[in-house]
Protein backbone atom coordinates (compact mmCIF):
# COMPACT_ATOMS: atom_id res chain seq x y z
CA UNK A 1 0.00 0.00 0.00
CA UNK A 2 2.88 2.35 1.04
CA UNK A 3 4.46 1.39 -2.19
CA UNK A 4 1.53 1.90 -4.32
CA UNK A 5 1.29 5.50 -2.84
CA UNK A 6 4.97 5.96 -3.35
CA UNK A 7 4.08 5.12 -6.89
CA UNK A 8 1.82 7.47 -7.72
CA UNK A 9 3.19 10.28 -6.26
CA UNK A 10 6.41 9.82 -7.82
CA UNK A 11 4.50 9.47 -11.48
CA UNK A 12 2.06 12.54 -10.76
CA UNK A 13 5.63 14.73 -9.24
CA UNK A 14 7.24 13.55 -12.59
CA UNK A 15 4.61 14.75 -14.62
CA UNK A 16 3.95 18.17 -13.07
CA UNK A 17 7.85 19.19 -12.90
CA UNK A 18 8.41 18.15 -16.71
CA UNK A 19 5.60 19.96 -17.30
CA UNK A 20 6.47 20.81 -21.24
CA UNK A 21 6.78 17.24 -22.25
CA UNK A 22 3.83 16.36 -20.33
CA UNK A 23 1.68 18.92 -22.37
CA UNK A 24 3.36 17.06 -25.89
CA UNK A 25 2.54 14.01 -24.87
CA UNK A 26 -0.77 15.14 -23.86
CA UNK A 27 -1.35 17.06 -27.30
CA UNK A 28 -0.41 14.52 -29.29
CA UNK A 29 -2.89 11.62 -27.57
CA UNK A 30 -5.39 14.28 -27.62
CA UNK A 31 -4.94 14.20 -31.98
CA UNK A 32 -5.16 10.37 -31.51
CA UNK A 33 -8.23 10.00 -29.93
CA UNK A 34 -9.72 12.88 -32.01
CA UNK A 35 -8.60 10.68 -34.71
CA UNK A 36 -10.22 7.53 -33.20
CA UNK A 37 -12.99 9.69 -32.18
CA UNK A 38 -13.62 10.87 -35.86
CA UNK A 39 -13.61 7.19 -37.03
CA UNK A 40 -16.32 6.41 -34.50
CA UNK A 41 -18.56 9.42 -35.96
CA UNK A 42 -17.54 7.79 -39.68
CA UNK A 43 -19.83 4.99 -38.96
CA UNK A 44 -23.10 6.14 -37.76
CA UNK A 45 -23.00 8.85 -40.33
CA UNK A 46 -22.58 6.40 -43.57
CA UNK A 47 -25.38 4.15 -41.76
CA UNK A 48 -27.62 7.14 -42.47
CA UNK A 49 -26.65 8.06 -45.20
CA UNK A 50 -26.66 4.72 -46.40
CA UNK A 51 -30.07 4.19 -45.16
CA UNK A 52 -31.23 7.31 -46.26
CA UNK A 53 -30.19 6.50 -49.95
CA UNK A 54 -31.95 3.15 -49.62
CA UNK A 55 -34.89 4.21 -47.91
CA UNK A 56 -35.66 5.90 -51.52
CA UNK A 57 -35.01 2.63 -53.21
CA UNK A 58 -37.90 0.13 -53.47
CA UNK A 59 -40.00 -1.63 -56.04
CA UNK A 60 -43.61 -1.71 -57.38
CA UNK A 61 -45.81 -4.71 -58.20
CA UNK A 62 -48.95 -3.26 -60.19
CA UNK A 63 -51.72 -5.83 -60.31
CA UNK A 64 -54.16 -6.58 -63.52
CA UNK A 65 -57.15 -4.59 -63.55
CA UNK A 66 -59.19 -7.27 -62.53
CA UNK A 67 -57.05 -8.78 -59.70
CA UNK A 68 -59.65 -8.81 -56.19
CA UNK A 69 -58.37 -6.59 -53.16
CA UNK A 70 -58.70 -9.40 -50.86
CA UNK A 71 -55.98 -11.47 -53.30
CA UNK A 72 -53.81 -8.47 -53.49
CA UNK A 73 -54.05 -8.56 -49.80
CA UNK A 74 -53.21 -12.71 -49.65
CA UNK A 75 -50.65 -11.41 -51.54
CA UNK A 76 -49.15 -9.01 -49.33
CA UNK A 77 -49.47 -10.78 -46.51
CA UNK A 78 -47.11 -13.83 -48.35
CA UNK A 79 -44.62 -11.00 -49.63
CA UNK A 80 -44.26 -9.81 -45.76
CA UNK A 81 -42.92 -13.16 -44.58
CA UNK A 82 -40.22 -13.37 -46.95
CA UNK A 83 -36.89 -12.48 -45.20
CA UNK A 84 -35.32 -10.18 -47.06
CA UNK A 85 -38.17 -7.61 -47.26
CA UNK A 86 -38.39 -5.16 -45.07
CA UNK A 87 -41.67 -3.20 -45.84
CA UNK A 88 -44.58 -3.93 -47.68
CA UNK A 89 -47.33 -1.48 -48.84
CA UNK A 90 -50.42 -1.46 -50.46
CA UNK A 91 -51.86 1.40 -52.80
CA UNK A 92 -55.14 1.03 -53.88
CA UNK A 93 -56.39 2.31 -57.68
CA UNK A 94 -58.07 5.27 -55.61
CA UNK A 95 -55.00 6.29 -53.34
CA UNK A 96 -53.16 5.86 -56.77
CA UNK A 97 -55.37 8.35 -58.26
CA UNK A 98 -55.51 10.76 -55.54
CA UNK A 99 -51.84 10.37 -54.98
CA UNK A 100 -51.44 11.44 -58.78
CA UNK A 101 -54.40 14.43 -58.20
CA UNK A 102 -52.40 15.79 -55.82
CA UNK A 103 -48.92 15.44 -57.49
CA UNK A 104 -50.01 17.33 -60.38
CA UNK A 105 -52.70 19.82 -59.13
CA UNK A 106 -50.99 22.64 -60.65
CA UNK A 107 -50.70 21.11 -64.18
CA UNK A 108 -54.34 21.30 -65.75
CA UNK A 109 -53.14 20.15 -68.75
CA UNK A 110 -52.59 16.68 -66.99
CA UNK A 111 -55.53 16.90 -64.61
CA UNK A 112 -57.69 17.37 -67.46
CA UNK A 113 -56.44 14.77 -69.78
CA UNK A 114 -57.60 12.31 -66.94
CA UNK A 115 -60.99 13.78 -67.01
CA UNK A 116 -61.19 12.76 -70.71
CA UNK A 117 -59.99 9.85 -69.83
CA UNK A 118 -63.00 8.96 -68.10
CA UNK A 119 -62.03 6.05 -65.55
CA UNK A 120 -59.44 5.61 -63.19
CA UNK A 121 -56.91 4.18 -65.04
CA UNK A 122 -54.32 3.47 -62.45
CA UNK A 123 -53.91 -0.09 -61.11
CA UNK A 124 -53.39 -1.06 -57.92
CA UNK A 125 -50.00 -1.79 -56.35
CA UNK A 126 -47.67 -3.13 -53.57
CA UNK A 127 -44.72 -1.06 -53.07
CA UNK A 128 -41.78 -3.11 -51.82
CA UNK A 129 -38.83 -2.18 -49.65
CA UNK A 130 -36.22 -4.87 -49.04
CA UNK A 131 -33.98 -4.77 -46.15
CA UNK A 132 -30.48 -4.19 -48.79
CA UNK A 133 -30.30 -3.49 -52.47
CA UNK A 134 -28.62 -6.32 -53.42
CA UNK A 135 -31.93 -8.41 -51.86
CA UNK A 136 -34.38 -6.84 -54.72
CA UNK A 137 -33.59 -9.32 -57.35
CA UNK A 138 -34.20 -12.40 -55.29
CA UNK A 139 -37.93 -11.00 -54.05
CA UNK A 140 -38.69 -9.70 -57.74
CA UNK A 141 -38.28 -13.56 -59.38
CA UNK A 142 -39.99 -15.32 -56.12
CA UNK A 143 -43.00 -13.00 -57.42
CA UNK A 144 -42.69 -13.94 -60.67
CA UNK A 145 -42.33 -17.19 -60.84
CA UNK A 146 -44.77 -17.87 -57.86
CA UNK A 147 -48.84 -18.58 -57.83
CA UNK A 148 -49.37 -15.14 -58.26
CA UNK A 149 -48.08 -14.31 -61.20
CA UNK A 150 -51.07 -14.66 -62.67
CA UNK A 151 -52.43 -11.74 -61.12
CA UNK A 152 -49.45 -9.70 -61.67
CA UNK A 153 -49.43 -7.19 -64.50
CA UNK A 154 -46.22 -6.16 -64.11
CA UNK A 155 -42.99 -5.27 -61.95
CA UNK A 156 -41.34 -2.00 -62.39
CA UNK A 157 -37.76 -3.44 -60.98
CA UNK A 158 -35.82 -3.57 -64.54
CA UNK A 159 -36.93 -0.04 -64.71
CA UNK A 160 -35.54 0.58 -61.73
CA UNK A 161 -32.75 -2.05 -61.84
CA UNK A 162 -29.79 0.51 -62.63
CA UNK A 163 -30.79 3.29 -60.04
CA UNK A 164 -30.92 -0.22 -57.25
CA UNK A 165 -27.67 -1.39 -58.72
CA UNK A 166 -26.07 2.21 -58.00
CA UNK A 167 -26.97 2.52 -54.53
CA UNK A 168 -25.09 -1.03 -54.29
CA UNK A 169 -22.48 0.00 -55.76
CA UNK A 170 -22.27 3.73 -53.95
CA UNK A 171 -22.84 1.66 -50.23
CA UNK A 172 -20.78 -1.10 -50.93
CA UNK A 173 -18.31 2.01 -52.01
CA UNK A 174 -18.80 3.90 -48.81
CA UNK A 175 -18.61 0.97 -46.41
CA UNK A 176 -15.06 -0.16 -48.35
CA UNK A 177 -14.18 3.82 -48.06
CA UNK A 178 -15.19 3.38 -44.04
CA UNK A 179 -13.24 0.36 -43.26
CA UNK A 180 -9.87 1.48 -45.10
CA UNK A 181 -10.02 4.42 -43.43
CA UNK A 182 -10.23 3.16 -40.19
CA UNK A 183 -7.82 0.46 -40.92
CA UNK A 184 -5.00 3.27 -42.01
CA UNK A 185 -6.21 5.59 -39.17
CA UNK A 186 -5.87 3.07 -36.41
CA UNK A 187 -2.42 2.02 -37.96
CA UNK A 188 -1.10 5.79 -37.90
CA UNK A 189 -2.79 6.28 -34.29
CA UNK A 190 -1.65 3.64 -32.49
CA UNK A 191 2.23 4.23 -33.85
CA UNK A 192 1.92 7.98 -33.37
CA UNK A 193 0.78 7.13 -29.83
CA UNK A 194 3.61 4.76 -29.08
CA UNK A 195 6.09 6.82 -30.47
CA UNK A 196 5.35 9.33 -28.64
CA UNK A 197 5.54 7.80 -25.33
CA UNK A 198 8.57 5.83 -26.46
CA UNK A 199 10.48 9.14 -26.76
CA UNK A 200 9.74 10.02 -23.15
CA UNK A 201 10.70 6.95 -21.98
CA UNK A 202 13.83 6.94 -23.91
CA UNK A 203 14.25 10.83 -21.94
CA UNK A 204 14.76 8.70 -19.04
CA UNK A 205 16.43 5.33 -19.67
CA UNK A 206 19.48 6.72 -17.84
CA UNK A 207 17.45 7.36 -14.40
CA UNK A 208 15.60 3.85 -15.71
CA UNK A 209 19.31 2.26 -15.19
CA UNK A 210 20.07 4.25 -11.82
CA UNK A 211 16.78 2.88 -10.32
CA UNK A 212 17.83 -0.41 -10.96
CA UNK A 213 21.13 -0.19 -9.58
CA UNK A 214 20.03 1.69 -6.44
CA UNK A 215 17.75 -1.63 -5.68
CA UNK A 216 14.55 -0.97 -6.98
CA UNK A 217 12.00 -3.83 -8.42
CA UNK A 218 11.15 -3.98 -11.78
CA UNK A 219 7.39 -2.52 -10.71
CA UNK A 220 8.47 0.35 -8.16
CA UNK A 221 10.53 1.57 -11.78
CA UNK A 222 7.50 0.96 -14.22
CA UNK A 223 4.94 2.54 -11.64
CA UNK A 224 4.50 6.21 -12.12
CA UNK A 225 5.37 5.45 -16.23
CA UNK A 226 2.02 3.93 -16.04
CA UNK A 227 0.70 6.23 -13.73
CA UNK A 228 1.95 9.30 -16.00
CA UNK A 229 0.23 6.65 -18.85
CA UNK A 230 -2.91 6.83 -17.38
CA UNK A 231 -3.14 10.42 -16.54
CA UNK A 232 -2.07 11.81 -19.87
CA UNK A 233 -4.57 9.04 -21.42
CA UNK A 234 -7.20 10.19 -18.87
CA UNK A 235 -6.52 14.19 -19.71
CA UNK A 236 -6.26 13.29 -23.47
CA UNK A 237 -9.78 11.68 -23.56
CA UNK A 238 -11.26 14.63 -21.58
CA UNK A 239 -10.13 17.43 -23.54
CA UNK A 240 -11.03 15.21 -27.20
CA UNK A 241 -14.80 14.90 -25.59
CA UNK A 242 -14.87 18.84 -24.81
CA UNK A 243 -13.59 19.11 -28.95
CA UNK A 244 -15.29 17.02 -30.01
CA UNK A 245 -18.78 18.89 -28.42
CA UNK A 246 -17.35 22.10 -29.84
CA UNK A 247 -16.59 20.19 -33.07
CA UNK A 248 -20.59 18.58 -33.05
CA UNK A 249 -21.80 21.89 -32.24
CA UNK A 250 -20.40 23.88 -34.93
CA UNK A 251 -20.65 21.61 -38.08
CA UNK A 252 -24.06 20.05 -37.22
CA UNK A 253 -25.99 23.50 -38.86
CA UNK A 254 -23.65 22.79 -42.00
CA UNK A 255 -24.17 18.96 -41.93
CA UNK A 256 -27.46 18.74 -42.12
CA UNK A 257 -27.88 21.30 -45.42
CA UNK A 258 -25.65 18.50 -47.17
CA UNK A 259 -27.23 15.59 -45.28
CA UNK A 260 -30.73 16.93 -44.08
CA UNK A 261 -31.23 13.47 -42.15
CA UNK A 262 -27.44 13.52 -40.79
CA UNK A 263 -27.35 15.52 -37.09
CA UNK A 264 -23.72 15.24 -35.64
CA UNK A 265 -24.86 16.72 -32.15
CA UNK A 266 -27.14 14.61 -31.90
CA UNK A 267 -25.21 11.32 -32.38
CA UNK A 268 -22.61 13.38 -29.97
CA UNK A 269 -25.51 13.25 -26.91
CA UNK A 270 -27.29 10.09 -27.90
CA UNK A 271 -23.66 8.36 -27.81
CA UNK A 272 -21.50 10.55 -25.01
CA UNK A 273 -21.26 7.70 -22.73
CA UNK A 274 -19.84 5.28 -24.78
CA UNK A 275 -18.32 7.75 -26.62
CA UNK A 276 -16.36 9.18 -23.83
CA UNK A 277 -15.30 5.46 -22.34
CA UNK A 278 -13.75 4.33 -26.05
CA UNK A 279 -11.85 7.62 -25.67
CA UNK A 280 -10.92 7.09 -21.97
CA UNK A 281 -9.81 3.19 -22.95
CA UNK A 282 -8.18 4.51 -26.12
CA UNK A 283 -6.02 7.34 -24.43
CA UNK A 284 -5.19 5.19 -20.93
CA UNK A 285 -5.02 1.65 -22.92
CA UNK A 286 -2.45 3.43 -25.30
CA UNK A 287 -0.60 5.13 -22.52
CA UNK A 288 -0.18 1.61 -20.33
CA UNK A 289 0.30 -0.28 -23.02
CA UNK A 290 3.30 1.75 -25.58
CA UNK A 291 4.62 2.71 -21.53
CA UNK A 292 4.82 -1.39 -20.85
CA UNK A 293 6.56 -1.78 -23.88
CA UNK A 294 8.98 1.30 -24.36
CA UNK A 295 9.77 0.42 -20.69
CA UNK A 296 10.77 -3.31 -20.97
CA UNK A 297 14.33 -2.95 -22.74
CA UNK A 298 15.39 -0.72 -20.37
CA UNK A 299 14.98 -2.85 -17.21
CA UNK A 300 17.04 -5.79 -18.62
CA UNK A 301 19.75 -4.33 -16.27
CA UNK B 1 30.38 -3.88 -36.94
CA UNK B 2 31.86 -6.07 -34.68
CA UNK B 3 35.73 -5.94 -34.07
CA UNK B 4 37.77 -8.72 -31.82
CA UNK B 5 36.51 -9.63 -28.53
CA UNK B 6 38.25 -7.49 -25.24
CA UNK B 7 38.97 -9.16 -22.46
CA UNK B 8 38.33 -6.62 -19.89
CA UNK B 9 39.36 -9.06 -16.35
CA UNK B 10 41.29 -12.08 -17.10
CA UNK B 11 41.80 -14.46 -13.76
CA UNK B 12 41.11 -12.16 -11.32
CA UNK B 13 40.29 -13.69 -7.88
CA UNK B 14 40.95 -11.99 -4.44
CA UNK B 15 38.53 -11.44 -1.28
CA UNK B 16 37.50 -8.83 0.51
CA UNK B 17 36.12 -8.82 4.20
CA UNK B 18 33.80 -7.31 6.21
CA UNK B 19 34.16 -3.77 7.19
CA UNK B 20 37.12 -3.65 5.03
CA UNK B 21 38.11 -0.37 3.04
CA UNK B 22 39.78 -1.76 -0.29
CA UNK B 23 40.85 0.66 -3.32
CA UNK B 24 41.13 -0.87 -6.92
CA UNK B 25 43.54 1.23 -8.98
CA UNK B 26 44.53 0.99 -12.65
CA UNK B 27 45.32 3.39 -15.61
CA UNK B 28 41.95 3.82 -17.72
CA UNK B 29 40.21 0.76 -19.55
CA UNK B 30 42.37 -1.63 -16.30
CA UNK B 31 39.13 -3.12 -15.88
CA UNK B 32 38.30 -1.30 -12.70
CA UNK B 33 34.77 0.31 -13.92
CA UNK B 34 33.90 -3.83 -15.07
CA UNK B 35 34.98 -4.99 -11.80
CA UNK B 36 32.56 -2.77 -10.34
CA UNK B 37 29.48 -3.41 -12.72
CA UNK B 38 30.17 -7.40 -12.10
CA UNK B 39 30.15 -7.04 -8.33
CA UNK B 40 26.74 -5.36 -8.87
CA UNK B 41 25.50 -8.15 -11.23
CA UNK B 42 25.05 -4.89 -14.13
CA UNK B 43 27.35 -7.20 -16.39
CA UNK B 44 28.08 -11.30 -15.91
CA UNK B 45 31.22 -12.73 -16.62
CA UNK B 46 31.62 -15.47 -19.27
CA UNK B 47 33.90 -17.91 -16.57
CA UNK B 48 34.20 -17.52 -13.01
CA UNK B 49 31.79 -16.44 -9.71
CA UNK B 50 31.25 -13.67 -7.44
CA UNK B 51 30.40 -14.56 -3.82
CA UNK B 52 28.82 -12.24 -1.69
CA UNK B 53 27.86 -13.55 2.16
CA UNK B 54 28.87 -17.24 0.74
CA UNK B 55 26.16 -16.74 -2.36
CA UNK B 56 26.82 -16.72 -6.10
CA UNK B 57 25.44 -13.36 -7.43
CA UNK B 58 24.86 -15.25 -10.53
CA UNK B 59 22.66 -17.61 -9.20
CA UNK B 60 20.37 -14.83 -7.92
CA UNK B 61 17.10 -14.92 -9.13
CA UNK B 62 16.63 -11.71 -11.27
CA UNK B 63 13.52 -10.93 -9.19
CA UNK B 64 15.29 -11.14 -6.38
CA UNK B 65 18.23 -9.27 -7.77
CA UNK B 66 16.87 -5.77 -6.43
CA UNK B 67 17.10 -7.15 -2.68
CA UNK B 68 20.72 -8.06 -3.40
CA UNK B 69 21.51 -4.78 -5.01
CA UNK B 70 20.12 -2.73 -1.90
CA UNK B 71 22.60 -4.25 0.27
CA UNK B 72 25.13 -2.86 -1.74
CA UNK B 73 25.25 1.44 -2.20
CA UNK B 74 26.78 2.64 -5.34
CA UNK B 75 28.36 6.00 -5.66
CA UNK B 76 28.77 6.86 -9.43
CA UNK B 77 31.31 9.02 -10.94
CA UNK B 78 29.07 11.32 -13.17
CA UNK B 79 26.55 10.93 -9.54
CA UNK B 80 23.13 9.74 -11.66
CA UNK B 81 21.28 11.53 -9.62
CA UNK B 82 17.58 11.67 -11.02
CA UNK B 83 17.34 15.35 -12.10
CA UNK B 84 13.58 15.94 -11.84
CA UNK B 85 13.78 14.74 -7.96
CA UNK B 86 15.18 17.03 -5.60
CA UNK B 87 18.17 15.91 -2.58
CA UNK B 88 15.68 14.88 -0.37
CA UNK B 89 14.07 12.80 -3.05
CA UNK B 90 16.88 11.64 -4.45
CA UNK B 91 18.62 10.54 -1.05
CA UNK B 92 14.77 9.28 -0.34
CA UNK B 93 14.65 7.32 -3.44
CA UNK B 94 16.42 3.68 -2.01
CA UNK B 95 14.47 4.32 1.32
CA UNK B 96 11.14 4.01 0.11
CA UNK B 97 12.26 1.20 -3.01
CA UNK B 98 12.78 -1.05 0.34
CA UNK B 99 9.46 -0.14 1.91
CA UNK B 100 10.67 2.16 4.79
CA UNK B 101 8.05 3.58 6.58
CA UNK B 102 7.99 7.67 6.24
CA UNK B 103 9.15 8.59 9.53
CA UNK B 104 12.09 6.19 9.24
CA UNK B 105 12.62 7.74 5.60
CA UNK B 106 12.37 10.96 6.88
CA UNK B 107 14.86 10.62 10.07
CA UNK B 108 17.40 8.48 7.79
CA UNK B 109 17.43 11.14 5.01
CA UNK B 110 18.30 14.07 7.33
CA UNK B 111 20.60 12.20 9.60
CA UNK B 112 22.45 11.33 6.05
CA UNK B 113 22.20 15.02 4.89
CA UNK B 114 23.53 16.45 7.72
CA UNK B 115 26.24 14.10 7.53
CA UNK B 116 27.24 14.98 4.36
CA UNK B 117 26.67 18.70 4.56
CA UNK B 118 23.68 19.13 2.52
CA UNK B 119 20.93 19.65 5.25
CA UNK B 120 20.09 23.31 3.98
CA UNK B 121 20.22 21.75 -0.12
CA UNK B 122 17.14 19.26 0.51
CA UNK B 123 14.62 21.08 -1.24
CA UNK B 124 16.87 21.84 -4.34
CA UNK B 125 17.37 19.84 -7.75
CA UNK B 126 20.75 18.49 -8.92
CA UNK B 127 21.04 20.99 -11.68
CA UNK B 128 21.05 23.69 -8.49
CA UNK B 129 24.10 22.34 -7.12
CA UNK B 130 28.00 22.06 -7.64
CA UNK B 131 30.03 19.46 -8.73
CA UNK B 132 30.72 18.34 -5.28
CA UNK B 133 27.64 19.04 -3.75
CA UNK B 134 26.07 16.22 -6.42
CA UNK B 135 28.43 13.62 -5.68
CA UNK B 136 27.51 14.14 -2.01
CA UNK B 137 24.29 13.58 -2.90
CA UNK B 138 25.08 10.22 -4.48
CA UNK B 139 27.29 9.52 -1.55
CA UNK B 140 24.25 9.96 1.00
CA UNK B 141 21.80 7.89 -1.38
CA UNK B 142 24.34 5.26 -1.34
CA UNK B 143 24.72 5.34 2.24
CA UNK B 144 21.53 5.82 3.71
CA UNK B 145 19.86 2.87 4.14
CA UNK B 146 23.31 1.25 6.06
CA UNK B 147 23.99 -0.92 3.25
CA UNK B 148 26.70 -3.89 3.92
CA UNK B 149 29.31 -2.07 0.73
CA UNK B 150 29.67 1.02 -0.68
CA UNK B 151 31.13 0.92 -4.06
CA UNK B 152 32.63 4.11 -5.26
CA UNK B 153 33.22 4.27 -8.70
CA UNK B 154 35.87 7.24 -9.28
CA UNK B 155 33.99 9.26 -7.19
CA UNK B 156 36.11 12.08 -7.46
CA UNK B 157 36.98 11.61 -10.98
CA UNK B 158 35.11 14.67 -11.79
CA UNK B 159 36.20 16.47 -9.03
CA UNK B 160 38.98 18.91 -8.00
CA UNK B 161 41.32 18.38 -4.96
CA UNK B 162 39.11 19.97 -2.84
CA UNK B 163 35.78 18.28 -3.07
CA UNK B 164 38.48 15.20 -3.69
CA UNK B 165 39.11 15.14 -0.05
CA UNK B 166 35.79 15.87 0.79
CA UNK B 167 33.91 13.08 -0.74
CA UNK B 168 37.10 10.74 0.62
CA UNK B 169 36.92 12.17 4.77
CA UNK B 170 33.42 11.14 3.95
CA UNK B 171 33.91 7.33 2.64
CA UNK B 172 36.15 7.24 5.49
CA UNK B 173 33.59 8.50 8.07
CA UNK B 174 31.63 5.79 5.80
CA UNK B 175 34.04 3.19 6.68
CA UNK B 176 34.27 3.73 10.58
CA UNK B 177 30.67 3.39 10.68
CA UNK B 178 31.25 -0.27 9.93
CA UNK B 179 30.64 -0.21 6.03
CA UNK B 180 32.77 -2.08 3.62
CA UNK B 181 34.10 0.53 1.05
CA UNK B 182 35.54 -0.94 -2.30
CA UNK B 183 36.80 2.64 -4.11
CA UNK B 184 38.10 2.29 -7.64
CA UNK B 185 40.25 5.31 -8.81
CA UNK B 186 43.19 6.31 -10.40
CA UNK B 187 44.02 9.19 -8.27
CA UNK B 188 47.57 8.70 -6.52
CA UNK B 189 47.54 11.23 -4.32
CA UNK B 190 44.20 10.09 -2.46
CA UNK B 191 45.39 6.11 -2.71
CA UNK B 192 48.75 7.64 -1.07
CA UNK B 193 46.95 9.11 1.76
CA UNK B 194 44.59 6.16 2.68
CA UNK B 195 47.36 4.16 3.59
CA UNK B 196 44.85 1.36 3.04
CA UNK B 197 44.68 -2.41 1.12
CA UNK B 198 44.78 -1.51 -2.44
CA UNK B 199 44.48 -4.19 -5.48
CA UNK B 200 46.49 -2.83 -8.81
CA UNK B 201 44.95 -4.44 -11.90
CA UNK B 202 46.22 -3.87 -15.01
CA UNK B 203 44.72 -5.66 -18.36
CA UNK B 204 42.58 -6.97 -16.74
CA UNK B 205 44.78 -8.59 -14.23
CA UNK B 206 45.46 -8.44 -11.02
CA UNK B 207 49.11 -7.21 -10.26
CA UNK B 208 49.48 -6.41 -7.10
CA UNK B 209 47.28 -6.74 -3.69
CA UNK B 210 48.80 -4.73 -0.87
CA UNK B 211 47.91 -4.48 2.58
CA UNK B 212 48.71 -0.91 3.27
CA UNK B 213 49.74 -0.09 -0.94
CA UNK B 214 50.94 2.64 -2.38
CA UNK B 215 50.03 3.96 -5.84
CA UNK B 216 52.19 2.27 -8.39
CA UNK B 217 51.59 1.64 -11.94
Amino acid sequence: MISLKRIIKSGWSALTRNMALSIATVFIMTTVISLVTFLYFLSPVTDILIADVEQKVDVSVYFKEDALEEDIFQIKSEVAKIEEVDNVEYVSKDQAFETFVEKHKNDPVLIESLTEVGYNPFLASLSIKAKEATQYEQIVSFLEAGQFKDFIDKVDYYQRKPVIDKVYSFTAGVNKIGIGFSIIFGIIAVLIAFNTIRIAIHNSNNEISTMRLVGASNWFVRGPFLVQGIVVGFAAALIALLLTLGITLAIDGKIKMIIPNVSTFNIFTGHIFILFLIQVLTGVGLGVVSSLIAIRKYLKI
Amino acid sequence: MSGEPIIALDGVSFQIGEKEFVSIVGKSGAGKTTLLKLILAEEEPNQGEILFQGQNIYQIKKSHLPRYRQKIGTVFQDYKLFPAKTVYENVAYVMEVMGASDQDVERDVCQVLDLVGLAEKACNFPNELSGGEKQRVSLARAFVHRPDVILADEPTGNLDPYNTFDIIKLLIKIYKLGTTVILATHDKEVINSLGKRVITLDQGRVVRDEKRGRFML
